[in-house]
């Protein structure tokens, strides 16, 4: 392998597509109105196909001979890189656009950032995807507003939503030692400097939503690491089912 | 009909050897179209006899500036409207301004019904004057 170092970066990121894309997914069918019903499979599909160029570049650095499917499919819950924010269930509609809108933010930063980056696929895929997820926040952050100022019942939803999501928040800003090495090179993003605009933005349009900010302490980490929360492995044999019940079947 | 050039997905041609090979780049990131696109080329150019090499490249990113005049007449007929400047976009998908000419009746009296539509690339629209609902191609720069 050229590089594990930026082999792992690139799965750092793309993880994080995956598990979310696979999250709205689930919904497809399932969405509370027709409308949300789209916009959450589109959304999806968009951080699929994101997902799918950060793996066909990760398996061509390899030097394993592997494919996109193998990097999607064929890996052990502990080696899924994803944070544990975007692996958190769809517990109502609310989760779904906290979970989202939480995500949007970070995931938004990072690509204005990662545009930039030496390495020129990295730069081209963020590129791309900086005008898809500017979207993707517009939606999300306008539910949080409708949702948030809204009925009582809403109100309360939303903020039930964002009280629990909130202590995953801060992983995203974890760096890896994959980060600290490509942010090194200039080819990765120092996400640790992200925090601030970040929690700035939320923050703000939390107050503008009527939504109070969780004041805490204690933060759960883990997803980076491998160690994820209990939801993952139901979400993994839903994704990893047909490889598993049919090894190397193809389409 | 509405071709791949028309819609500015096809970003270079070159033929060496028997071989076309073909430069493609998505509208969207997952648009779901490319592999088939990809199959369609390689159906084209059998009869021939030649192979097609497809290669897909993110950079530079797609823009709707990239569609074709004829391009957009053709959609505007099959009832998709055509894609908005940069910042009249923003006011109908955010602002709800009524800018959509509807490719039914060419009223402007349209309204944004979804932010997203049947595919990535469009939001749903409905005319109030004729009353039809209409797929409008978002702008993308």
């Amino acid at each position: 392998m050229k590089s594990e170092h930026l082999y792992n970066y690139i799965l750092g990121i793309a993880d994080n597509s995956l598990i979310l894309g696979q999250r709205l997914g689930e919904l497809c069918g399932h969405g509370p109105s027709l409308e949300t019903d789209i916009a959450g499979t589109n959304i999806s599909l968009d951080l699929i196909g994101q997902t799918r160029s950060y793996y066909q570049y990760a398996a061509k650095i390899s030097g394993e001979n592997k494919t996109e499917d193998d990097i999607a499919f064929l890996r052990l819950e502990r080696h899924y890189k994803n944070v544990l924010l975007v692996e958190q269930p769809n517990t109502h509609f609310g989760y779904v656009m906290g979970r989202q809108y939480l995500f949007d933010v970070f995931h938004l930063l990072l690509l204005q950032e990662l545009q930039f980056s030496k390495d020129e696929t990295l730069a081209a895929i963020a590129k791309k995807g900086i005008k898809e997820v500017s979207y993707h926040k517009r939606f999300s952050g306008d539910w949080i507003k409708r949702l948030g100022d809204g009925t009582p019942e809403s109100t309360a939803k939303m903020q039930e939503a964002i009280d629990d999501l909130w202590p995953y928040t801060q992983e995203l800003f974890d760096m890896t030692p994959a980060d600290t090495a490509m942010a090194q090179k200039g080819i990765g993003v120092d996400v640790s400097k992200l925090k601030e605009s970040y929690y700035k933005e939320v923050t703000d349009l939390c107050e503008l939503a009527t939504l109070k900010v969780p004041q805490i302490a204690y933060f759960s980490r883990g997803g980076k690491k491998g160690v994820h929360s209990e939801h993952m492995g139901y979400l993994l044999a839903d994704l990893q089912y047909m490889q598993r019940t049919y090894p190397n079947m193809q389409w | 009909m509405l071709t791949v050039l028309d819609l500015g997905v096809i970003r270079e041609a070159k033929e060496k050897d028997g071989t076309v090979y073909v430069k493609l780049t998505p509208t969207y990131s997952g648009c779901p179209a490319m592999d088939v696109i990809g199959d369609d080329l390689k159906i084209a150019f059998a009869p021939l006899g030649k192979k097609v090499e497809v290669e897909l490249v993110l950079a530079p990113a797609w823009s709707t500036d990239w569609i074709s005049e004829s391009g957009l007449q053709k959609m505007e007929i099959y009832g998709i409207a055509r894609p908005l400047s940069e910042s009249a976009d923003k006011d109908v998908l955010l602002a709800g301004a009524k800018k959509v000419i509807c490719p039914q009746c060419k009223s402007t009296n349209t309204h944004l019904v979804s932010q997203f539509g049947s595919t990535a690339c469009k939001a749903l629209f409905k005319c109030e004057a004729c009353l039809e609902p209409f797929d409008y191609f978002k702008c993308l720069k």
